[in-house]
Order: C-alpha cells, then sequence, then structure tokens
C-alpha cells in the first residue's frame, strides 16, 4: 500500500521531448515507472526512449489507457496543460513546472474544483512510493522503501529529510512534494487524510515553510483527525517580512502572518514535534516507531 | 516585483483613474519647478520601496515655496528604512474630508482574488484587519469568468462608502481588478481613495506589485523594474537570475532549492551564527553558475565565511564541484574561506573532485554550517 501513485500507475509524460521531459522520463523508466505514453502537439507519432508519443492527452489515454500525467511544459504553456489533464479525466496530474503565473492557477484551481483528478504541484518535485513508481524529478536512489510518509513544500529540503532517514534505515512509504507557489492542487491536509488512511504508514513527516496559513490549517487537521504519529520541519525562521524567499509562496507579509514561528507554535499545539535541525526531525520519527 | 508610487500612478492615469496632478523629481532644482507648476499645498513623497514612509519622515506636505526647499533637501539623499531615496514625487496637494481603502489582492486560502474596501482609510490596513476585520469588507471575485461589475458595487456599499461617492468608488474598483488582471499584478492598493469637500473621488496613494512570474509576457513592466532595484547586490542578483535576498550577517550562503537554502540560513542562526544572505543558484546548475553565486557573495563586504551546500537532484555534485575549482583557481588568494557540502547526485564525485587547498569540506549539512560559522567568528574576533 502507499497513496496516490503505485506499481498499476500507468504515466503520459506532457513535454517528453523536451530537455527535462526527456530526461526525467527516462529516469522515471529507469526507477520502474509504467511510462506508457508521451503528449506533446505537433510530435505525435515520434518515440522517445520507445515510449509512444501522442499530440493531445486525449489519445494517450484512448490509446495506452494512460491514468496519470507529469508536466514538464514551460512556464507561458504549464497551465494550458494542467488544463488538458484535468479535461481529460486523469485520476491524477503532477505539474513540475516551476514559475507559473499566479493568476493562471487561480483558473486552474477554479477547473479543479469541478473535476474529480487530483493535481499535485506545480513548483514541486513530483511523488514517489519507493519501490514502486516516480512521478517527477526526486532522486530515486536516496529513497527506501518503509513506513515513513512524507509530505513537503519543498524539493532538496526533502532529499535532505528523506537523506536522514534513509541513513538510519527509516524507509518511506510515499513522498509527495506538493510544491512552493501560493496556489497549488494537493495540500498538506490532503496528503496527511491519504497518510492517516493508508495502513503501510505508520509515521508522517511535514516539512512546512513560511508563507500562507497552510500549515495551520493542517497542525489543525492533525490534533483532531489523526492517530497516526506527525512529526514536523518548518524553513525559514530567519526569513525577514516582505521579501521573497526563492519560492513565490514562501514570503511572510508585512503584518507578521506566514511566520515560521506561528507555524511551529500551531504544530506544537496540536502535539507535533518540530526538529529545529532536519536530523532532529529524524530522531522524532525514530522515536515514534 | 514592486512598481514605485509614481509608476503605477501613470498606469492608474491611463486607465481613467483620477490621481492628483504630479511630477518626479531628482533634485532640489527639479523639485521646486514642480511645486511651481502644481501650486501649493504641495506633497513631496520619496519614491522608495519601503512601507510607512509617512511615519519615517519620507512625505511632507509644503504650504510655501521655503517649506518646499526644505523638505526637498531632507528627503532627497535620505536614508529610509535602509533605502536611499533618489526621486521624490512631488504632488498637489488634496484638500480631502474623508478617506477610503480599496484593494485587490489574490486570496491564497481561496484561490481567488478579492476585492477589499475599508471606510478607515489612511491608516496601516494590516492593522485595521488585525484589530477590527469586520470594518474590511470582502468580495472575492471567480478567476475564470472575472469580475461581474455588481460585485464592486456590492463590496463599496457594504463597506458603507457614502452613497453620493459609492458609484464613483465602486467604478475606480472595477478598473483597479482590470488593470490587476492586466497586469498579471499580485497586489493592487489605494491607501488612501480621497473624497474632496465637492465629493470628488482621488487616488491619493498608489500601491501595485506584479508577480514576477508573469513578467514574460509583460516586457514594458519588466523595464520598470530595472529601474527599481535599490541595492547594487540585488540588482546583479536580477542580472543573473539568481533568487536573492540580502540580509545583515556574515555567514554567506550558497544552496540549491528554496527550502533547503532557507533550512541552511536557520541552521547558521541556529548554531549562533548570522546570516548574510539567500542565495539559491536553482536546480541543474552548471559550473558557470557556481562560479556567479561565489561572485555574487564575495563581492558582499559584509561577507566573512561562505557556506555551500548542494543536495543533487537534478544537480549534479562533479559539476557544482568543477565550478567552485575554477572560480576559486582564479585568486591568488581565497577572500573567504568556504566550507562545501555536496550530496545526492555525483557527491562522491564531486568530493574528489573538489580541491581541498581552496576549500574546507564537510560530509553533514549540520557540521558544514557549524564550521562556517566559526570560519566567520574567526574572522571578527
Amino acid at each position: 500500500m502507499s497513496i496516490f501513485v503505485d506499481d498499476d500507475t500507468r504515466v503520459v509524460v506532457q513535454g517528453i521531448t523536451g530537455g527535462e521531459g526527456k530526461f526525467h522520463a527516462g529516469q522515471m523508466i529507469e526507477y520502474g515507472t509504467n511510462v506508457v505514453a508521451g503528449a506533446v502537439p505537433g510530435k505525435g507519432g515520434q518515440e522517445v526512449d520507445g515510449v509512444p508519443v501522442y499530440d493531445t492527452v486525449d489519445e494517450a489515454v484512448e490509446e495506452e489507457d494512460a491514468d496519470a500525467s507529469v508536466i514538464f511544459v514551460p512556464p507561458a504553456f504549464a497551465a494550458d496543460a494542467i488544463f488538458e489533464s484535468l479535461d481529460t479525466d486523469l485520476d491524477l496530474a503532477v505539474a513540475i513546472t516551476e514559475g507559473i503565473p499566479t493568476q493562471d492557477m487561480a483558473k486552474v484551481n477554479k477547473r479543479l474544483s469541478e473535476t474529480d483528478t487530483r493535481l499535485i504541484g506545480p513548483n514541486c518535485p513530483g511523488i514517489i512510493t519507493p519501490g514502486e513508481a516516480k512521478l517527477g524529478i526526486l532522486p530515486g536512489n536516496i529513497f527506501s522503501e518503509g513506513r515513513v510518509g512524507l509530505v513537503s513544500r519543498s524539493g532538496t529540503l526533502t532529499y535532505q529529510v528523506v537523506d536522514n532517514l534513509t541513513e538510519r534505515g527509516l524507509g518511506q512509504s510515499t513522498a509527495i512534494g506538493i510544491g512552493g507557489d501560493p496556489i497549488i492542487g494537493t495540500s498538506f491536509i490532503d496528503a496527511l487524510e491519504a497518510f492517516e488512511a493508508d495502513p503501510a504508514t505508520d509515521a508522517v513527516v511535514m516539512c512546512g515553510e513560511i508563507g500562507g496559513e497552510d500549515e495551520e490549517q493542517a497542525a489543525r487537521f492533525i490534533g483532531e483527525h489523526m492517530d497516526t504519529p506527525v512529526a514536523g520541519f518548518i524553513a525559514g525562521r530567519t526569513a525577514p517580512p516582505g521579501k521573497r524567499m526563492g519560492h513565490a509562496g514562501a514570503i511572510v507579509s508585512g503584518s507578521g502572518t506566514g511566520t515560521a514561528q506561528s507555524k511551529i507554535d500551531a504544530l506544537n499545539d496540536a502535539g507535533v514535534p518540530v526538529g529545529d535541525t532536519p536530523e532532529e526531525v529524524a530522531d522524532h520519527v525514530e522515536d515514534f516507531l | 516585483m514592486k512598481l514605485h508610487e509614481h509608476q503605477a500612478k501613470t498606469i492608474f492615469a491611463d486607465a481613467g483613474i483620477p490621481v492628483p496632478d504630479s511630477r518626479l523629481a531628482t533634485s532640489v532644482d527639479e523639485a521646486l519647478d514642480a511645486v511651481d507648476e502644481i501650486g501649493y499645498p504641495a506633497a513631496i513623497k520619496a519614491q522608495v520601496h519601503v512601507g510607512g514612509r509617512g511615519k519615517a519622515g519620507g512625505i511632507k506636505i509644503a504650504t510655501d515655496r521655503e517649506e518646499a526647499e526644505q523638505y526637498a533637501e531632507e528627503i532627497l539623499g535620505m536614508d529610509l528604512k535602509g533605502y536611499t531615496v533618489d526621486s521624490v514625487l512631488v504632488e498637489a496637494g488634496v484638500d480631502f474630508v474623508d478617506e477610503l481603502y480599496v484593494g485587490v489582492t489574490m486570496d491564497r486560502g481561496e484561490g481567488k482574488p478579492v476585492l477589499m474596501v475599508s471606510t478607515e482609510g489612511g491608516v496601516n490596513i494590516e492593522e485595521v484587519a488585525e484589530e477590527n476585520p469586520d470594518a474590511i469588507a470582502r468580495e472575492h471575485v471567480d478567476p475564470s469568468f472575472g469580475l461581474h461589475p455588481y460585485q464592486a458595487r456590492k463590496v463599496v456599499y457594504e463597506a458603507g462608502v457614502d452613497a453620493d461617492v459609492a458609484l464613483d468608488v465602486a467604478s475606480i474598483l472595477s478598473t483597479l481588478y482590470d488593470l490587476y488582471e492586466e497586469n498579471d499584478a499580485s497586489e493592487i492598493e489605494v491607501n488612501p481613495v480621497m473624497i474632496t469637500g465637492d465629493r470628488d473621488v482621488i487616488a491619493a496613494d498608489a500601491v501595485m506589485n506584479i508577480d514576477e512570474d508573469a513578467l514574460f509576457r509583460h516586457p514594458d513592466l519588466e523595464e520598470l523594474a530595472e529601474e527599481s532595484y535599490e541595492d547594487d547586490l540585488e540588482r546583479k542578483a536580477g542580472e543573473y537570475g539568481f533568487d536573492y535576498v540580502r540580509l545583515s550577517g556574515n555567514v554567506g550562503i550558497i544552496g540549491n532549492g528554496a527550502g533547503l537554502v532557507m533550512t541552511t540560513l536557520d541552521l547558521v542562526d541556529y548554531y549562533g551564527g548570522k546570516p548574510a544572505n539567500f542565495l539559491d543558484i536553482g536546480g541543474g546548475a552548471k559550473a558557470e553558475r557556481v562560479t556567479q553565486a561565489l561572485d555574487m557573495v564575495f563581492s558582499d563586504d559584509n561577507v566573512d565565511a561562505v557556506v555551500f551546500n548542494i543536495f543533487g537532484g537534478i544537480t549534479r555534485g562533479d559539476e557544482v564541484a568543477k565550478g567552485i575549482n575554477e572560480a576559486l583557481e582564479q585568486f591568488d588568494e581565497i577572500p573567504k574561506k568556504v566550507v562545501v557540502r555536496l550530496a545526492g547526485t555525483n557527491a562522491e564525485e564531486g568530493m574528489e573532485i573538489l580541491n581541498t587547498d581552496l576549500v574546507e569540506v564537510e560530509k553533514t549539512l549540520e557540521d558544514a554550517v557549524q564550521r562556517a560559522v566559526q570560519n566567520a567568528e574567526e574572522v571578527t574576533q
């Protein structure tokens, strides 16, 4: 068991003929993911690494039975690519693209509320169920099979925490990067809810960062609805107000909302221990198990 | 990306929103020419990206030429919360009887734009939001459809704006929403909108922030951005295309990925040091990017020591190591001690390539940060 993806997931890669799309499609295949098709307008009929390319996502679903997409499409066209996934009724769309205009994502978000498709991202590293499937750009070799679920707003911070877990023999059930943008598909709460329901997940790590109030809401959810123990980490304690810290969503507002301290306090109030360092997060998980 | 008040007001005026008559001045002489044309009273307003300019002494009202000269001299060149003022907006004073707040921004939680109106204008709206949230009327907009005109009217009436000016205010709000959409703004705010004794409605201030991720489809706005860098290092970062934020400490930080770089800053602080900057070299960085990043951090005089932390996914440790060697081999003497930690893709190859005569190497993030903090302390002692 795992959440959202497993070895039955059939993947279409949108943008498979581009540099990043081609490279990561290859990496996903090497990891064992069922990459069944690519979709690139104007490139139908070609093959990439033995994977047939179609002009539309619709054809990829018709011909190859794809049920999930991974989107490597430049920011100017990415919202359109997400719409294509949503309108084709895939189960899952994973948008890797960084730098999609926020107002485009607001339109996507509206459409998302009308469909059953799950969107992960954008501006995220993707999702991996170790030993089964990887949809995105996460480096497969640092993950190991196990029973710790992980959900994070950041890519490289996820790798750091996973590395600390794996080094101690604490493998992962599923790890999800939900993305660093202000408007994203799958939220912390969506992921936590799924981990809580997953019999293969015994503990969860949640890595948040400054900006917005998603971590505070997630903390309330944990307090009210979760029996699975959760350990937390919050990046951006030293971030000055009003400055965007790399991620479009990582900004402490002038009035002081979205601070690391507010998130840490909310998590502590919900009984979630928050590590001062990534090592300490692994310590907490070790204590749980 | 923040526009200056005068840039935003030009956009407002072009869209038909009433703004006070004004001129931009970069010298006292220009400011005096401007007041001669505009008349008195005239507001002299510092053009810097700092909130609370008025309280900090960046806005003064001149009632005659002598005062105008005195205030222009005071404000031009002054240091406002770390930013030097090199231009002022000279603006006709408005004789107002009432002040409102109107704004359009993205509600992250809802994923929708929201209109906001309050009759408590002219003061810090964030304080109003905190102390008396009911004093701000809000209306969410369906981003796929856009604004229905009735929504602008509804939120203005709901806020309790005087009936005789309500439709004029709603019309301004509706235009602001159009500008928000057309320009991919992240935030537009007019605080205050002034109501005069003659019941005219005037946008007396203008805040307009643009979504940086949308600049690719607004080349005209991108030009405005180039005019508005306040800091040489930020300008340089902009040219290199780095995500960069300057802080006040002395430990320079370079890394990949926003979350991990933020964590590195936090750890510097946790181990008793002070971070000098946030610098994210992004994913897949090759040798040249690494050289540019080191150049950035070395050219910050506040930096006493550097920590370089890479966890490679798409970024390859061997590429980074090559870049670090190339960058440092140019120096007869390394200007600041650099601690490097490489993990993830090709990290071992990278560790072998690194020239340990030029850099110190640590295996874990925690050790690398502690060593850099120590190095910085040695310099300051």
